[in-house]
């Protein structure tokens, strides 16, 4: 896109049916599984949320039809940010 | 062919132009900031349990379930208003871009109406007085959470909101210079920078209910 090259549209409507189901299995999953451990309610509603971001990023701000490097770009505070978290926890 | 106005040329080395090369430096500064958010929440939460309230308890958990759609809505129509200038559809961006504004300026009265009902509860964002109480509880009802709370849950929501505030600002100029023919299928740089803004703060708040509201 950014070379002038033509690309197929994006599935807007598609990635947005799966948004709005997953934001429902979310609610449910949260207000129906409350017998369930927290550690494994964490991972199941971080896992959902995780993938609803990835659609986001990647049909929705394009960045699956963005060069390579500005994956790297993107990319790069994900380590940053997992330092960050790290060392405060640490300090507790 | 559409022809590539010198705003959108690619620059050499990172393949992107330099509008939207600055915008998503711009957003990774933002992932620092919503990460030092998030990360002091979550941390704060596992340190100090006995000073969060359960966010079901607290919260009005399908309100907000409503207003991430509303905003997941907006991020619908923001594509639109994109994929509508890409063809060189004056009207349908025009069209689209006010319906962005919309259901941004819905999902901060939303947020303000929330804020309204929590106080009203007692969860009130004053100093020494955070406290949760639960949602429907008798007044001088147990509190089922202490100022961490409150202190984390308005910071955290409350910069979201102006970010979404700031983006319907941004989003209105951009729609005033819609109507003065600013933008073409050649010439979109604006609305494609002003999207990847809408969409980051789009995905912020998808982390952020599911963290703040879910679990």
């Amino acid at each position: 896109m950014e070379t002038g090259e033509e690309h197929k549209s994006p599935p807007y409507m598609i990635v947005f049916v799966v948004l709005a189901v997953l934001t429902v299995a979310e609610v449910l999953f949260a207000l129906l599984f409350t017998g369930l451990p927290k550690f494994w309610m964490g991972v199941g509603l971080i896992f959902m949320a995780v993938w609803k971001a990835v659609l986001v990023a990647m049909y929705y701000m394009h960045l699956r039809f963005e060069p390579k490097r500005l994956w790297i770009l993107a990319a790069s505070p994900i380590p940053l940010a997992i330092i960050l978290v790290v060392v405060v926890i640490r300090e507790f | 062919m559409t022809t590539i106005t010198a705003d959108r040329a690619p620059m050499a080395g990172m393949k992107v132009y330099h509008l939207k090369l600055g915008m998503w430096v711009f957003l990774l500064s933002e992932v620092m900031f919503f990460t030092g958010l998030i990360g002091s929440y979550v941390i704060l939460r596992f340190a100090h349990p006995e000073a969060f309230g359960v966010p079901g308890e607290v919260l009005n958990v399908p309100l907000t379930a409503f207003n991430t759609f509303v905003l997941i809505c907006s991020s619908v129509t923001m594509v639109k208003a994109f994929a509508a200038i890409e063809q060189n559809d004056q009207e349908g961006l025009q069209k689209w871009l006010l319906a962005t504004i919309l259901l941004g300026a819905f999902f901060v009265g939303v947020q303000a109406w929330e804020y309204t009902l929590l106080a009203s509860e007692g969860f009130v964002p004053m100093a020494e007085s955070y406290h949760a109480i639960a949602r429907g509880a008798a007044e001088g009802s147990e509190v089922i959470g202490g100022p961490l709370y409150g202190a984390t849950f308005y910071t955290m929501t409350g910069f979201h909101g102006a970010h979404v505030s700031i983006g319907v600002f941004c989003l209105c100029f951009t729609l005033y210079r819609a109507r003065k023919g600013a933008y073409t299928a050649g010439n979109l740089g604006g609305v494609e920078i002003m999207g990847l803004y809408w969409h980051f703060v789009d995905l912020v708040w998808i982390l952020l209910f599911t963290i703040v509201y879910l679990i």
